[in-house]
């Protein structure tokens, strides 16, 4: 088997009395597209920041790669290839869809601030590859004809996938997204599902949170459950969607239960 | 730049370096020096402040590096005999260094916290040149002399503003040649990678911030180059008047100098210029109204904000975005 690209160890993290991540651990390994469920406020946001580094664990850690990542500078965790997308359709809002992903590709740039502003030939470079690459990337989301757009105009739908495109043009290694189906219908959903296999097959390591039972049977490798904090299950989908604790941890929330039993 | 852009700099240029020159030779009226002097220094101030709003940041503290920067010219002018030539750019840098101490603990607070605390550093600015030995209290620091010669391989370049004969020529092309070169380095800036980054951390720190983008670096850069604008215009002026006391720089000045952003407009390079200009002669053209001249300008101020919220240079015929 390959190494773990990425190993949440006993990872807690506390706000005040809260325990919000209670010792969670789990491998995941390069190319894989792994889900974390569970029912709201269960941690699964949490447990993302805590590897994107935008909160600071309480104890426990996080490799990337065998290499401890956990604590460091939310940008520095990026640029070393784990990049998150928001829960939130966070965007920037007044720019438009192409500007968006030209300037998410920071991590990429060869020049430097004095570089920008003299505008060096790195900078110059810089310019030309972040376009094509820009539009490489709207185009494979369906973002193209939408590009010169402003991104707050964009229907929710279109808003999900920029974030995406946002974090694909990271050239991420480890894309962690939070809730991309989030207001989508049936349709959108499994176009959705499509784009984001195909952000795997370019060899990206997918992990994602997500309520739309459906899509994350369908999408998965594996599933991670969470609930009240605490990892109550792992395993494929199959495995998932017989296990008791998950049920149990499900019942009286009959959507996510129904969800369940769909597929 | 387009040819248009291109087209309007240079009618910009030529008025300032030389009709508004020729126009105050014919009409006699030398005052005006004094006054385009002041509202140049103080566009440059004001322009520091526009970039940190450009970063998402309200600041109502660049009164505390004008007056920073005011007094570091003084002292090394008066106390170790350094030539202003020299002393301009220290200024600058000092007020940069400390803005650089005083940005790492406050820049990471946003909004009304972030706008409350540089509005206490004005305060802060005020009382500690009142207390501390080296700025000599509330007599400050007067005879400040005037700018010597400047030659370069025996050549002179800049002559001793003490031999003009209106010496306050002098320090209008000073005042104005700086400013153009700040508003070329805004105006690029803003139109180079960095621009679009200051932009992404404006709409959103976090976001810019997962896209691999060191933010509290920019932070720290962009407030650096805001105060270093303070510090050189509160150098010159203090040069200018000859004097510099903890009164020169207050919480007022600071809150104009934001005013003057908001007035122009935040999402134009330019809207902190043109808005010390309406904000220092619309101060001025009221003065016949006597005791009303607050409550008139007040109300303007108050008007202008609701009916232009873009600032004053949104009037401009739509089509055109941000320059
Ligand atoms: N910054 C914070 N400060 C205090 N409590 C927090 C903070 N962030 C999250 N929490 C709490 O931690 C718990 C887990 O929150 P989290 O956002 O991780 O849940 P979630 O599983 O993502 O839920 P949802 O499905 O609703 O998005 C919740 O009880 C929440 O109120
Ligand atoms: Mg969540």
């Amino acid at each position: 088997m390959t190494p773990p690209i990425l190993q949440v160890r006993n990872l807690t993290k506390k706000f005040g009395g809260l325990t919000a991540n209670n010792d969670i651990s789990f491998d995941v390994a390069p190319g894989e597209i792994l889900s974390v469920i569970g029912p709201n406020g269960a941690g699964k946001s949490t447990l993302f920041k805590l590897i994107s580094s935008f909160l600071r664990t309480t104890s426990g850690e996080v490799l990337f790669a065998g290499e401890r990542v956990s604590n460091l500078a939310p940008h520095i965790v990026a640029r070393k290839g784990i990049v998150r997308t928001f829960q939130e359709t966070t965007i920037f809002k007044n720019m438009t869809v192409r500007e968006s992903v030209i300037v998410a590709h920071h991590i990429r740039s060869k020049a430097n601030l004095l570089g920008y502003f003299f505008r060096s030939a790195n900078a110059h470079q810089d310019e030309q590859t972040f376009g094509r690459s820009a539009d490489d990337i709207l185009d494979f989301l369906g973002l193209a004809p939408l590009a010169n757009e402003i991104a707050c105009n964009l229907p929710q739908g279109h808003l999900r996938a920029l974030g995406i495109a946002i974090g694909l043009a990271c050239d991420p290694k480890v894309l962690l997204l939070d809730e991309p189906f989030a207001g989508m219908n049936h349709d959108e959903t499994m176009q959705m599902v499509e784009l984001v296999r195909g952000v795997r097959d370019r060899g990206v390591t997918v992990l994602l949170v997500e309520h739309d039972m459906a899509a994350v049977m369908r999408i998965s490798d594996r599933i991670v459950v969470l609930n009240f904090g605490e990892k109550i299950a792992e395993g494929t989908p199959a495995e998932i969607q017989d296990n008791e604790q998950v049920i149990e941890a499900y019942l009286g929330r009959e959507e996510d239960l129904v969800g369940l039993y769909t597929c | 730049m387009n040819t248009k852009q291109i087209f309007s700099s240079l009618l910009f240029l030529l008025s300032i370096l030389v009709l508004i020159p020729w126009f105050i030779a014919t009409s006699g009226r030398w005052d005006l020096y004094y006054t385009l002097t002041s509202v140049a220094l103080l566009a440059i101030a004001s322009a520091g402040v526009w970039l940190t709003f450009y970063i998402g940041r309200i600041n109502i503290g660049q009164g505390a590096f004008a007056l920073l920067g005011g007094y570091i010219t003084a002292i090394l002018i008066t106390k170790a005999h350094f030539s202003f030539w020299i002393a301009l750019p220290l200024s600058g840098i000092g007020a940069a260094l400390i803005s650089v101490l005083i940005g790492l603990p406050i820049l990471r607070l946003r909004g009304v916290y972030f706008a409350m605390i540089t509005l206490v550093l004005t305060e802060v600015g005020r009382l500690s040149a009142l207390a501390l030995p080296i700025t000599n209290g509330a007599k400050g620091i007067s005879n400040i002399p005037l700018p010597g010669k400047v030659s370069l391989f025996g050549i002179p370049i800049i002559p001793d503003f003490a031999t003009l004969e209106n010496p306050r020529i002098g320090f209008y092309f000073l005042a104005v040649c700086l400013m153009i070169l700040c508003f070329a380095v805004v105006f690029r800036l803003v139109h180079s990678r960095l621009g679009h980054l200051c932009r992404s951390m404006q709409q959103n720190e976090e976001l810019t911030a997962s896209i691999g983008v060191n933010i509290a670096y920019i932070r720290i850069i962009i407030y650096a180059l805001c105060s270093f604008m303070g510090g050189i215009g509160g150098s010159i002026f203090a040069v200018m008047s000859q004097s510099i006391y903890p009164s020169s720089f207050q919480v007022a000045d600071s809150i104009n100098f934001m005013l003057n952003c908001f007035l122009g407009g935040l999402g134009y390079v330019f809207g902190p210029m043109l808005g010390t200009v309406v904000l220092y002669f619309g101060w001025d053209l009221l003065f016949q109204t006597g005791k009303y001249q607050m409550l008139i300008y007040s109300s303007l101020l108050i008007l202008c904000m609701l009916i232009l919220p873009n600032g004053l240079l949104s009037l401009r015929l739509p089509g055109r975005k941000n320059s």
